[in-house]
C-alpha cells in the first residue's frame, strides 16, 4: 500500500507542495469531494422533491407550471391519505415501542456471562443485519395463507382449526399486526446492542455505590442507570424512528399496502403515486408529509449531540 | 432447600428467556435453511410436520437457482455495484473523514454533524427528483444508477466513522512525520493511512453491507431482471405470474444473508461505535 502510493507523493511539483502544506487549504481541498458529492445528489434533488410537490409534473407531462399548494390541498381532502398518515403513525410507534421492550429485556439477559454468549449474542443480531428485503420474504413465507408455519403450530397445539386459520396477510387488522412485528423484529437486535454499549459503559464503581446505599434491582435499573444511557439511547430510537417512519420494503413485500389499503404508509403511497402510477408531483407531496417527523428528529439528534460535546 | 429451588428456578427462567429471544430471531433463518433444502413434495404438503425433513433433502431449489435463473448474474451485480461504490466513498470519505477531524478546527465540527445528517434523509424522500436525474443522466434501468446513487449514504456514514476514528488518533504521529521533513499531505498518504487500515476495513464492510441491504433505490431505478443486484432479484423476480417459488426464493435469501451475517457480527463493535459517535463517553 505504502509503495504504491508513494512515487505520486515525491512527484508532488514543490509549488503544490507549499500549498498542500497549508492547513486551511489541504482541509478544504480534502473535504470538497465528499461535500459536492452530498450537495449535488442529496441537496439538489431535494429542492427538486420541493419543487415537483408545487408543480403539475407528471412522467406523461413533464411541464413545470406552478400550481402553488394544489396538490398538498387535494391530498388532505382525500380520506385514503388521512388513512395512510394515522398507519404511518401506528406502524412506527408500535413497533418502536415492541422493538423498546424487547430490546431493554434483551439486554438484560445478555448483561450476564453464561457459556454460548457469543452464540446467542450473534443469533440474535441477525434479523438486523440480513437484508431487510431478504427477511421480509421469509415472513411472508411464514404468513402463507395456506403453508403458513405459524398456522401449522397453532392448529398441532389445538388453538385454532384448519377451518377458521387466520389469514395474516389477507386481514386488515391482521395485517397491520404483521408487518408491526416484522419491523419490531428487524429493530429490537440494533436496540439490544445500543442498550449493551451504554449499559457496559455506566462505570462500575458508580453501580456498586449504589448498591451498597441500598438501591435494589429496579431502582439501580431505572433511576441510576436508565438516566446515565439516555443520550446513547436518544441517538438509537432516533435511527430506528427515521427508518421506520420513511421505510417502504416491509410494506412494499409483506403485504403491498393492502389489503385495501389497510397498511399503506406515506413512502409507499408515495412510490405508488409517484414511481408507479406517475404522478410525480402528486407523488412528492406525500413524500414531503415525512418532513416535519424529520425535522424534529433532526432537532433533537442535534441537542443530543451537543449534549455528548459539554 | 428452598433457595436451592428458588436458584434452580431462576437459572431456569434465564435461560428460558434467553431460549425465547433465539427462538424469535433465527426462526426466520431456519426456515429459510430448511425451506432451500426440502423437496417440492415435502413443502407443500400440510400434513407434514413441517420443522423438519419428511423427505430426504435436495439440493434441486439451489440447481434451479444457479442453472434457470438470472441468480449468478444478480451476484455479480451487487459484487460489481459494492465494489465501485466502496472505492467512490473510500475517495470522498477518507480524506473528509481526516480534514473534519484535524484541519478544518471549530467548523469541521459543525460540519460533520451536517454531512451526518444527510444519512438521515431517507431514500423515499429523494427517489423520485433522483429517479429523473438518473434519466436525465441515461443510466436508467441500469445497475450504474446504483453505483452513482448509493455514495449519498455510505459518504455520510464513512465520514463520520473515519472522523472519529481519526480523532481517536495521537496527533503525535502525524507531526513527528512533518517534523521530519514529510509534508501535511505526505503524512496522510504515508503514516495516517496505514495506520487507521482497520478503521478503513470497517468502513469498507459496512460500505459493502449497506448497498447489499438497499432495496429502496433498487426496486424504483431497476426493472429489467439482468440489472437487478442480489436483494431485488431475489426478492421480486423469483416470482412467476402469481407462483411463489418458495424452495428457490429462501434458498436465494440464504446465500445473499450468509456473507451480510458474518460480516456485521465480526464489526458489529466498531458499527456501533461509529453510529453513536462516542455518546457514551
Amino acid at each position: 500500500m505504502v509503495d504504491l502510493v508513494e512515487p505520486i507523493a515525491a512527484k508532488q511539483a514543490p509549488r503544490y507542495r507549499f500549498l498542500l502544506d497549508r492547513r486551511e487549504v489541504l482541509g478544504a481541498i480534502f473535504v470538497t469531494p465528499a461535500i459536492l458529492y452530498v450537495l449535488l445528489l442529496v441537496g439538489v434533488p431535494f429542492l427538486l422533491a420541493v419543487y415537483y410537490s408545487v408543480s403539475a409534473y407528471t412522467i406523461y407531462d413533464p411541464s413545470w407550471r406552478f400550481v402553488g399548494l394544489a396538490n398538498f390541498r387535494q391530498i388532505v381532502q382525500n380520506p385514503v391519505f388521512l388513512e395512510t398518515l394515522g398507519n404511518t403513525f401506528l406502524f412506527t410507534f408500535a413497533s418502536q415501542l415492541l422493538g423498546l421492550i424487547l430490546g431493554k429485556f434483551g439486554a438484560l439477559l445478555l448483561l450476564r456471562p453464561f457459556p454460548g454468549r457469543k452464540l446467542v449474542r450473534a443469533l440474535i443480531i441477525l434479523p438486523w443485519a440480513v437484508p431487510i428485503a431478504l427477511a421480509s420474504v421469509a415472513w411472508e413465507w411464514m404468513f402463507d395463507s395456506l403453508y403458513s408455519v405459524i398456522n401449522w403450530t397453532l392448529i398441532a397445539l389445538g388453538v385454532i382449526d384448519r377451518a377458521q386459520a387466520p389469514n395474516w396477510l389477507g386481514n386488515p387488522h391482521l395485517a397491520m399486526l404483521c408487518v408491526i412485528v416484522v419491523n419490531a423484529w428487524r429493530f429490537f437486535p440494533f436496540a439490544i446492542v445500543i442498550f449493551l454499549a451504554g449499559i457496559t459503559a455506566v462505570p462500575q464503581d458508580i453501580i456498586d455505590a449504589a448498591t451498597v446505599d441500598g438501591a435494589g434491582f429496579w431502582r439501580r435499573n431505572y433511576q441510576i442507570i436508565l438516566p446515565m444511557i439516555l443520550p446513547i439511547v436518544a441517538i438509537g430510537l432516533i435511527f430506528g424512528v427515521v427508518f421506520t417512519f420513511t421505510d417502504l420494503s416491509v410494506v412494499y413485500l409483506l403485504t403491498n399496502g393492502g389489503p385495501v389499503g389497510a397498511t399503506s404508509v406515506l413512502a409507499f403511497e408515495g412510490f405508488q403515486v409517484g414511481i408507479v402510477s406517475g404522478d410525480v408531483s402528486h407523488g412528492a407531496a406525500i413524500s414531503l408529509f415525512m418532513l416535519p417527523v424529520l425535522f424534529l428528529v433532526v432537532i433533537g439528534m442535534l441537542r443530543f449531540i451537543r449534549r455528548r460535546e459539554i | 432447600m428452598q433457595r436451592m429451588i428458588a436458584a434452580t428456578l431462576r437459572e431456569v427462567s434465564f435461560y428460558g428467556a434467553v431460549a425465547f429471544f433465539v427462538v424469535l430471531t433465527a426462526f426466520p433463518f431456519y426456515w429459510m435453511v430448511i425451506t432451500s433444502f426440502k423437496s417440492n413434495s415435502d413443502l407443500y404438503n400440510v400434513t407434514n410436520i413441517p420443522f423438519w425433513f419428511n423427505e430426504a433433502p435436495t439440493l434441486e431449489h439451489f440447481r434451479y437457482l444457479f442453472e434457470q435463473t438470472l441468480f449468478v448474474r444478480w451476484l455479480l451485480n451487487s459484487l460489481i455495484i459494492g465494489t465501485c461504490v466502496v472505492a467512490i466513498t473510500l475517495l470522498a470519505a477518507l480524506p473528509a473523514g481526516y480534514s473534519l477531524a484535524r484541519l478544518t478546527g471549530r467548523g469541521g465540527e459543525a460540519l460533520g454533524i451536517g454531512i451526518f445528517l444527510t444519512y438521515l434523509v431517507p431514500p423515499t424522500l429523494l427517489f423520485l427528483p433522483l429517479s429523473r436525474i438518473v434519466a436525465n443522466l441515461g443510466l436508467q434501468n441500469s445497475m450504474w444508477s446504483l453505483v452513482l446513487v448509493y455514495p449519498t449514504f455510505t459518504i455520510p456514514f464513512c465520514t463520520w466513522l473515519l472522523m472519529g476514528f481519526f480523532k481517536a488518533m495521537p496527533v503525535e504521529i502525524e507531526e513527528a512525520a512533518i517534523v521530519d521533513g514529510c509534508s501535511r499531505f505526505g503524512a496522510f498518504i504515508k503514516m495516517v493511512i496505514p495506520l487507521s487500515l482497520p478503521a478503513i476495513l470497517t468502513a469498507v464492510i459496512f460500505t459493502f453491507t449497506l448497498t447489499l441491504q438497499e432495496f429502496v433505490y433498487a426496486l424504483t431505478f431497476i426493472s429489467s431482471t439482468a440489472q437487478k443486484p442480489i436483494t431485488l432479484g431475489v426478492a421480486t423476480d423469483l416470482i412467476r405470474g402469481d407462483i411463489f417459488f418458495w424452495g428457490e426464493i429462501m434458498a436465494g435469501a440464504l446465500i445473499a444473508s450468509i456473507p451480510v451475517a458474518i460480516a456485521y457480527n465480526s464489526f458489529l463493535d466498531r458499527f456501533i461505535e461509529g453510529i453513536t459517535g462516542g455518546a457514551v463517553k
